[in-house]
């Protein structure tokens, strides 16, 4: 107990390890953050330099090969207009890869201000603010991303708005709560009898001291974002064809499971699967790291 | 290892023997010794205190002796003996049964040993049921455990739950379930050092009854030296792991015969010590970390006294004639040379200024639930340039919340007014000009809050010098370097975070945040309750000293009277928002004084105390959003004249020039009913 966290001398004090550097440390001796960065680094690689290695022009048709099982030619089989699956998983990892990425860091730009807002003012301001927010969380993702195409037109713009405001009050309300308990802290009184004005006492006093929090919100988040990409690209409502992307792969393709021509499906399917998967290990893992 | 042998063929004449015992702890894959040999012996029926600094392994001690270190800590050899039983040799069950029946442990923090779900009755009785006993027996075995530790009306508080106990009343639940099953160890780690003075006094009154009460032996660790002497018959001061000490508590603090305890006992502000009288012994350096490798004696690096044997030869202990002293020198240990010079510049008598702050009628009230919370009602009070006013009372007196009132970070009720240097301050600190924000500022209690633990220590001084001083530059980096070394830091602390060092440094770097602007007044919000004595008393010289330099005005909130009385030359004494008495630090303490000043003063645990007629407040301090009518502290005055004490509130009066008394007593009574206490016990 008090014994194990002892004051040592400061003598050897600038030999101890930093916060970040203890929080890397712990993060390399984690399994479940390792499995999962391998996962993702993966997709990362397959996004960068997929049309280097792919076999097959990934949008390249093949009328005659068309819906062909999978073989040692064609891994993943072909699909109805004989494009290569394997190629095709491999390259669809790229859109998804670059929105929901950007989704979630808009979710998060604009969720961490809102939070620090809140949290920092308190009273009405986070009341008025509190309730809008949670008005928004309110409506499904699907209804406003409805709106939006309506208002902006389908792109992958509209896509990164739309993900990136309805998850950014989700992330308001963790760091809301955690910039709440700071406040408390004398740091702050501290900085208001120095007459720092509330962007800095916000920003630089209180924002280094929640980033932790923050860092596990997004990761978790990003795993969200993934999985709402495909499904909007499933929908219609997310990324156009032709993109060999997975969701809009499944959407154009499920139909012909009842043929019997799952290949065309499942590879795609499994992909998101890995791919979220992967994610919310590296979320487990930095939580892990950060809350030892 | 001179005494532990031949205790050992009587069976259980000792109820607690620890014989060479070696306890590591494992960090970051190293094992690091924490407990390096250490013998002691507690007879049966006895107290024994073990003292010492934070880091020296005391609780460490504690959770070895029923085996219950955390899970990186081993215990790497020697023997363990509970009342002749071995307990290195017990399997789980036995252990277990041991930690159940023989040994009982009271924690610092009573908050967290109770379960905060469960109702107090239910957690009595259920040690109870562990022993067999059910149903109605059980509960009335807990009420009687209630009322053996003083507890009135026992039914009404096992219906309640722990958070609606105050602290003083945890702690005594907390031991009734120690004692609940009888044991013959028991093991107070700190048990009084969270609580109130008046508080801690009562819980110390009560454990020395049930001591006469009980055949128990009692393990009595705190880091308060003045507690474990009125409560112990022998004390071991540990260091570093080791025993440096040992013997009768009386003989030991009176003729320490060891440099360490000899030091440990002059960082004390004792008798009435004023900061104009000479500054307080320091010692230098810091205790060895946990696991350092000591080739000679621990204390070397840090005694003035220490040769070449001492450094390379680890020094035995040295039997005295039933007491034992680690050193080499333990006869000349008392002629260890001042850390600190005790001579100070006498200050220059300073002509009668003009108040550099000036309240009149501050008010603060809070709505709690619905009812109107009166914390600060009607203080008033001047404070002169290069003064300090002590502000002392229980928690929930007010003293913090009147501190926060002056720096503006909580507005006051309307009406009161502020002045400093003249001028009347805003209520609010965004209203105030930069000058009047830099003019008053703040060093708060824990410096762990209170410095952002995401900057760096140059960021952290450098910023308040940018703000608050307007520097920029080369300038800045100047001042910067000037006032880094008046708070008696080096440059190799500016780079590190607040984290990568000890509690002093720490409210050095908060210090010298206040000082950045030159301010006037600083108010000190308990800077030392969380630090170590040697630690204490280094931050006490520095406040005096930068004081004498800067002639700064300092607000010194503290419970530590001894502390207050040091630094102060002012004291206002306030009960539930009021002030109560206000005066010369020097006529509040020897009197006469208010009531509640008196209790105050006896609450304190003092080093050389010879049995005082203790004066004892009952019950809790009454709810400021309901204060008691008339004098509000008529529920607990022991000295309470009649009905008029009920239905009058009385005026603050004056009773000498600068002294006043909020009370129905007339000062001449007061003088005569005090001294006929203070004459006792000649």
């Amino acid at each position: 107990m008090s014994a194990v966290q002892t004051t040592s001398p400061a003598q050897d004090d600038t030999r101890r390890r930093s916060p970040l550097a203890e929080v890397l440390f712990s993060l390399m001796r984690s399994r479940t953050f390792l499995v999962g960065l391998a996962i993702v680094l993966f997709w990362v690689a397959c996004a960068l330099f997929g049309e280097h290695f792919a076999p097959y022009d990934p949008l390249a048709d093949d009328i005659i090969n068309a819906l062909a099982p999978p073989s040692s030619e064609h891994w993943f089989g072909t699909d109805q207009i004989g494009r290569d699956v394997f190629s095709r998983v491999i390259v669809g990892s790229r859109d998804i890869l670059t929105v929901a990425p950007l989704a979630t860091l808009l979710a998060t730009v604009a969720g961490t201000a809102l939070g620090l807002l809140t949290g920092y003012f308190r009273g009405i301001v986070d009341d008025v603010v509190s309730r809008i927010l949670e008005a928004f969380m309110a409506i499904p993702v699907v209804i406003v991303a409805l709106l939006a195409i309506v208002a902006l037109g389908t792109s992958k713009t509209t896509v990164i708005i739309v993900i990136g405001l309805s998850f950014a009050p989700i992330i308001a309300r963790t760091v809301r709560s955690a910039v709440l308990a700071e406040r408390e802290l004398d740091y702050v009184a501290a900085a208001q009898l120095r007459h720092e004005s509330a962007l800095h006492t916000m920003f630089v006093e209180i924002l280094p001291n929640v980033i932790p929090p923050i860092l596990v919100e997004t990761t978790v988040r990003l795993g969200y974002a993934i999985f709402a990409v495909a499904t909007l690209s499933f929908m219609g409502f997310g990324i156009q064809p032709p993109s060999p992307d997975w969701g809009l792969s499944i959407s154009s393709n499920y139909g012909m499971i009842g043929g019997g021509f799952w290949w065309t499906v499942l590879f795609d399917a499994l992909a998101i699967a890995s791919l979220v998967i992967g994610v919310n290990l590296v979320a487990d893992g930095v939580h892990g790291a950060l809350n030892d | 290892m001179t005494n532990s042998a031949q205790a050992r063929n009587t069976k259980a004449e000792n109820a607690l023997e620890l014989s060479d015992l070696s306890v590591a702890y494992r960090v970051a894959g190293r094992n690091r010794a924490v407990l390096r040999n250490l013998s002691l012996n507690i007879k049966q029926g006895e107290a024994y205190g073990l003292v010492g600094e934070s880091g020296c392994g005391k609780s460490t001690v504690a959770l070895t002796v029923v085996r219950y270190l955390p899970r990186n800590g081993s215990i790497s050899g020697g023997a363990i003996s509970l009342d002749g039983q071995n307990v290195m040799k017990l399997d789980g069950e036995a252990l277990r049964r041991a930690r159940a029946e023989s040994v009982s442990m009271v924690y610092q923090d009573p908050g967290k040993a109770l379960n905060p779900s469960i109702r107090v009755g239910r957690q009595l009785t259920e040690i109870f049921e562990l022993g067999g006993i059910t149903g109605q027996a059980a509960t009335e075995r807990a009420i009687a455990m209630l009322n053996r530790v003083r507890i009135s009306d026992p039914p009404s508080v096992m219906q309640r739950y722990p958070h609606q106990l105050s602290g003083g009343m945890q702690q005594r639940v907390a031991i009734a379930m120690a004692l609940a099953n009888d044991p013959s160890m028991l093991i107070l780690d700190e048990p009084t050092t969270g609580l109130d003075a008046t508080v801690e006094a009562e819980v110390l009154d009560l454990i020395a009854q049930l001591r006469q009460e009980l055949s128990a032996s009692i393990l009595f660790i705190s880091h308060n030296l003045a507690v474990v002497s009125n409560m112990c018959d022998r004390v071991g001061v540990l260091y570093a792991g080791m025993l440096v000490e040992e013997g009768p508590t009386e003989i030991v603090f009176n003729d320490p015969r060891h440099p360490y305890t000899v030091a440990l006992l002059r960082c004390l502000p004792r008798g009435g010590q004023r900061k104009d009288q000479g500054r307080l012994d320091t010692i230098p350096g810091f205790l060895p970390g946990i696991g350092a490798d000591i080739k000679g004696c621990a204390f070397a690096d840090r005694c003035a006294l220490a040769d070449d044997r001492c450094r390379t030869e680890l020094p035995p202990l040295y039997d005295l004639g039933g007491r034992l002293s680690r050193c080499f020198y333990h006869d000349k240990a008392q002629s260890l040379p001042r850390a600190t010079p005790s001579n100070v510049p006498a200050p220059a008598p300073k002509p009668a200024a003009a108040p550099v702050l000036r309240v009149a009628g501050l008010n603060k009230t809070y709505a709690s639930h619905g009812h109107a919370l009166r914390a600060v009602k009607d203080v008033s009070l001047d404070l002169r340039p290069g003064e300090t006013l002590g502000l002392v009372g229980e928690s929930g007196s007010g003293k913090t919340t009147f501190a926060r009132l002056l720096l503006g970070l909580v507005p006051p009720d309307d009406g009161g007014t502020i002045e400093l240097e003249g001028k009347a301050l805003a209520p609010k600190l965004e209203n105030r000009g930069d000058d009047q924000v830099k003019a008053m500022q703040i060093v708060f209690q824990n410096p762990d809050s209170a410095l952002n633990r995401s900057h760096s220590i140059r960021h952290l001084i450098g910023r308040a010098l940018k703000r608050l001083a307007g520097l920029r530059g080369k300038a800045l980096e100047a001042r910067l370097n000037d006032l880094v070394r008046s708070v008696r830091l080096t440059d190799r602390h500016l780079a590190v975070k607040p984290r990568q060092l000890s509690g002093g440094l720490k409210q050095r770097v908060a210090i010298a945040r206040a000082f950045a602007g030159d301010p006037r007044i600083v108010v000190c919000d308990e800077p030392t309750s969380a630090l170590d004595v040697s630690v204490q008393a280094a931050i006490l010289n520095l406040l005096a000293d930068l004081q004498a330099k800067e002639d700064v005005s300092y607000i010194f909130i503290s419970h530590d009277l001894g502390v207050v009385r040091y630094l102060s030359d002012k004291i206002a004494v306030l009960y539930l928002g009021r002030i109560m008495e206000i005066g010369p630090s020097e006529q509040v303490f020897s009197g006469p004084h208010h009531p509640y000043t008196e209790a105050l003063l006896s609450a304190v645990p003092k080093l050389d105390q010879t049995e005082t007629a203790r004066i004892r407040l009952d019950g809790e301090i009454p709810s400021a959003t309901n204060p008691p009518s008339g004098c509000v502290f008529h529920t607990r005055c022991p000295r309470k004249i009649g009905p008029i004490c009920e239905q009058q509130e009385p005026p603050l009066s004056e009773a000498q020039p600068g002294h006043s008394i909020r009370c129905h007593i007339p000062y001449a009574e007061l003088a005569r009913l005090q001294k006929t206490v203070v004459a006792e016990p000649a």
